[in-house]
């Protein structure tokens, strides 16, 4: 097979000086499913970028079937037959799938009337042909997510896409969904379509695609048959160091509970309860996993222990002092560190530099303050220590968080938080959506505070992120404990499945030993 | 006495809800392509003037509108083009165009007439009244509904118009898509800077159908800062009426109605000037009670999605 998309010698440099792609070489044949892979920052995204017409290479060629193009904005690459499924969907809500998809080159009757009834027909023809499965006249907000990125597939086919480029499309699926689109993708490509798959998802990448190639820190690391490469070769490609796979982690020594949860219930307004009188205990020196199925009381449970929301009742006993109806600001200076779900919106200010958000928990200590002006300089020695010790990539400690890729502004949020020696920990799902990299060292943080006594909660929906880190855990459904095991050495994945599911649940005294004294 | 269940004082509501009713159509347009105008109340005030003026000096009706519908235009335009082309904050510009509008149309008005308070001087035409046959013979209803100016049943049609725009064109479909996701709109061709301009335009035309009523329906001459606010009004409705041409109407009319009754109000003998807040406490009052109506309906929605997803709950 020809290739049909072929870049050569691509470079780019954002107006901030920094370098995304650094003379990169990639080649897509027709008809293959090409997986791009490479940590967050490497580089991946920015290439398709330019491939989509949405940014403009520095300098570099690139070719479509042989031909030296360059698109100036995205309506040339999808004229000339190329899509893009983006993370973040390019819907409207308040309209009808057909709708959605037929946006932009709409089908009309009297020239100027929309064909609503041609429009759900062309949909459901091309649904049809691709064989998904989808309702063009159900609302698009009514959809599941997984609908929605099928939406966004079709919408693409829709619009003559030879060529489409998937970002991350997994990272917002369930693992039923996520089949779901591969049956799909393969469909796609049996059809003669070509498809390109950003992921750092190995299992994934191999699972899909017939050719890999990988990047790091802006530059290619070459381009190989999916079958002639392991993970293992793969990932040290991606990240340029050996032995990643490694956890090194040694047992863990819990001593006594520093919180313990009595009776805690949080009632939304119609005095439903989101949690349901749980009781549990966390022991310094001890990593305890939350997991369940997203919703099932796990943001609540985290709320109400960090401070952001109240109890309905209940307590948390923490060093000796109820804390269920205290303000963040006392819980934090307890020794509380929180790291939220949502780094983006609760994690960082995005338009501050990294200084002002590193230290916006330590603003009033004394030693960054000089009288009633802040001391600059004792700032910013610290500050640039903070970004060496979690090896924040950026050019200046001063350089806005928006201008970091993921995994560095959730370092960030790390360094921050960590950086006070807490006593206890609550993290929500610190590492979702960030490259293996960083996810590691923010694992072996964990870790390192745990050594040092420690009490960590770690919740997580990635169930092997909490089988490898944490000591101990307790599964969540409906607002309740069902299921506390006190080492997750002996438990398997699918096991906590079932509780998960609400197929299975302890009985109240195995769940009463996850309270210690 | 106050009495309001006479057909004449429906008669009076519709005709002070059509200025209404006009610029909240042209405020739905704008608030469903993603843009806030306003700038409506300096689009009527202006459109009010530049009608007067243009159907004066040509006495011919046409001619007039055409001035009206240019001056209205005008207003948009600049709006659109100091906020979209030179990034501009639009409610900034809308502030400072209304601003200048009160001003600014004295000052037109001064050099044209000689005349600071109105345009008395020069004879300006007004749009003629319709009595509809049949209807007229009905009795109380007729006498409410027959009879009103031109422009009071295109303000009628202009509802339908804008819900067809909207629904039913594929323009509308589009300028909907801008509105509510650009990026969206963007991804697939759609110009979003042009969807805007053509929003601010048609607002500018509906608008100035509202100020010229105000001058050459409902009165016969421009006076200074006549719109009295009914910009900032139709605003209101148009939100209350969640940008849904229908509900707008509704809200418009509650507010037409409040307008009415602070007339009869004023009839019996309150003072004048605490009568003349009815229409603009309304408002407020009007926004509140709406507000906590949408927050008891997101309770009973949330509540009956719950109970349709776990019924053994319930």
């Amino acid at each position: 097979m020809p290739d049909i998309i072929t870049m050569k010698q691509m470079y780019k440099v954002y107006p901030n000086g920094i370098v995304a792609n650094d003379y990169v070489d990639f080649s897509v044949k027709e008809g293959e499913i090409h997986a791009l892979v490479g940590e967050n920052g490497a580089g991946k995204t920015t290439l398709m970028k330019i491939l989509f017409g949405i940014e403009q290479a520095t300098t570099g060629e690139l070719y479509h079937n042989g031909q030296l193009v360059s698109f100036q904005n995205p309506q040339e690459a999808i004229k000339a037959g190329i899509g893009m499924v983006h993370q973040h969907f390019m819907q409207v809500g308040s309209m009808t799938v057909a709708e959605n998809v037929v946006l932009g080159s709409e089908p009309k009757k009297y020239r100027f009337l929309l064909d609503r009834k041609k429009a759900i027909d062309d949909t459901a023809e091309i649904a049809e042909k691709y064989k998904f499965k989808i309702d063009p006249a159900m609302r698009l907000d009514e959809c599941s997510v997984g609908t929605r990125q099928k939406i966004e597939i079709l919408k693409a086919l829709f619009h003559g896409a030879k060529v489409i480029i998937l970002d991350e499309p997994t990272a917002v699926l369930t693992p039923q969904e996520t089949e779901e689109l591969f049956r799909e993708l393969k469909g796609l490509k049996e059809r003669g379509h070509t498809i390109i798959f950003i992921s750092h998802k190995l299992n994934e990448v191999k699972e899909i695609s017939d050719r890999v190639t990988v990047m790091r820190s802006a530059k290619q690391t070459g381009t190989y048959d999916t079958e002639s490469i392991s993970k293992e070769e793969i990932s040290n490609l991606m990240v340029g160091r050996e032995g990643l796979w490694e956890l090194t982690k040694g047992k863990a020594t819990p001593n006594e509970s520093i919180i313990t949860v009595n009776n805690l219930s949080v009632m939304d307004e119609q005095r439903r309860y989101l949690l349901d009188h749980i009781s549990f205990s966390m022991r310094k020196g001890e990593i305890l996993g939350v997991v369940g199925v997203e919703g099932n009381g796990q943001r609540e449970l985290v709320d109400v222990l960090t401070g952001l929301n109240k109890a309905s009742g209940g307590s948390i006993m923490f060093k000796g002092e109820d804390i269920s109806k205290q303000s963040i600001h006392h819980i934090r200076e307890m020794g509380l560190s929180h790291i939220p779900e949502d780094r983006m919106t609760m994690g960082v200010a995005t338009e501050a530099s990294i200084t002002d958000n590193l230290l916006s928990i330590y603003f009033d200590k004394e030693s960054f303050n000089n009288g009633v002006l802040l001391d600059q300089s004792s700032i910013d020695a610290w500050a640039k220590d903070r970004v060496k010790e979690y090896a924040i990539k950026t050019k200046s400690p001063n350089a806005q968080v928006r201008s970091l890729s993921g995994g560095n502004i959730q370092k960030v949020v790390v360094a921050r938080e960590f950086s006070n020696n807490p006593d206890v920990v609550i993290a929500d799902q610190p590492t979702r959506g960030i490259d293996v990299g960083a996810a590691q060292f923010i694992h072996n943080k964990l870790i390192e505070l745990r050594d040092q006594g420690a009490s960590i909660l770690l919740v997580s929906a990635d169930l092997s992120e909490v089988l490898d880190v944490s000591d101990s855990l307790f599964v969540m459904y409906e607002g309740k404990i069902v299921a506390y095991f006190d080492d997750v050495t002996n438990v398997s994945a699918m096991e906590l499945g079932r509780f998960m599911l609400g197929i299975e649940a302890q009985d109240e005294e195995q769940i009463k030993r996850g309270i210690y004294a | 006495m106050i009495n309001l269940l006479t057909p004449e004082f429906f008669f009076t509501v519709i005709r002070v809800t059509t200025p209404i009713l006009f610029a909240a159509m042209a405020a739905i347009i704008c608030s469903k392509s993603g843009v806030i105008n306003i700038a409506l109340e300096s689009i009527m005030l202006t459109a009010a003037l530049t009608g007067v003026l243009a159907s004066g000096f040509s006495q011919n009706i046409f001619i007039g509108m055409v001035g009206g519908i240019l001056g209205g235009m005008f207003i948009a335009g600049a709006l659109a083009y100091f906020s979209l082309y030179l990034k501009a904050d639009i409610i900034l510009v809308g502030i400072a165009l209304n601003l200048m509008a009160v001003g600014g149309t004295v000052f037109v008005m001064f050099v044209f007439t000689g005349d600071r308070g109105s345009t008395n001087s020069i004879r300006s035409l007004q749009f003629p009244d319709v009595n509809i046959p049949l209807l007229q013979d009905i009795p109380v209803v007729g006498t409410a509904l027959s009879g009103h100016n031109i422009l009071t049943y295109l303000a009628i049609l202009s509802v339908i118009g804008v819900w067809f725009f909207l629904s039913k064109t594929t323009y509308g479909l589009r300028l909907r898509s801008v509105g509510e996701n650009p990026d969206a709109a963007t991804s697939v061709g759609i110009d979003v800077r042009k969807v805007k301009l053509v929003a601010l335009l048609i607002s500018g035309f509906l608008g100035a159908f509202g100020g010229m009523y105000m001058s050459m329906a409902y009165l016969s001459v421009f006076s200074t800062n006549m719109v009295a606010g009914r910009g900032f009004i139709s605003l209101a409705a148009a939100s209350m009426g969640q940008a849904n041409p229908f509900g707008t109407l509704l809200a418009a009319s509650f507010f037409g109605l409040m307008e009415s009754v602070s007339y009869q109000l004023q009839a019996i003998g309150i003072p004048a000037q605490i009568v003349g807040m009815v229409p603009y406490v309304s408002v407020i009052i009007g926004l509140v009670l709406y507000a906590q109506y949408q927050q008891s309906l997101q309770k009973k929605k949330t509540l009956s999605k719950q109970l349709k997803e776990d019924p053994n709950e319930a």
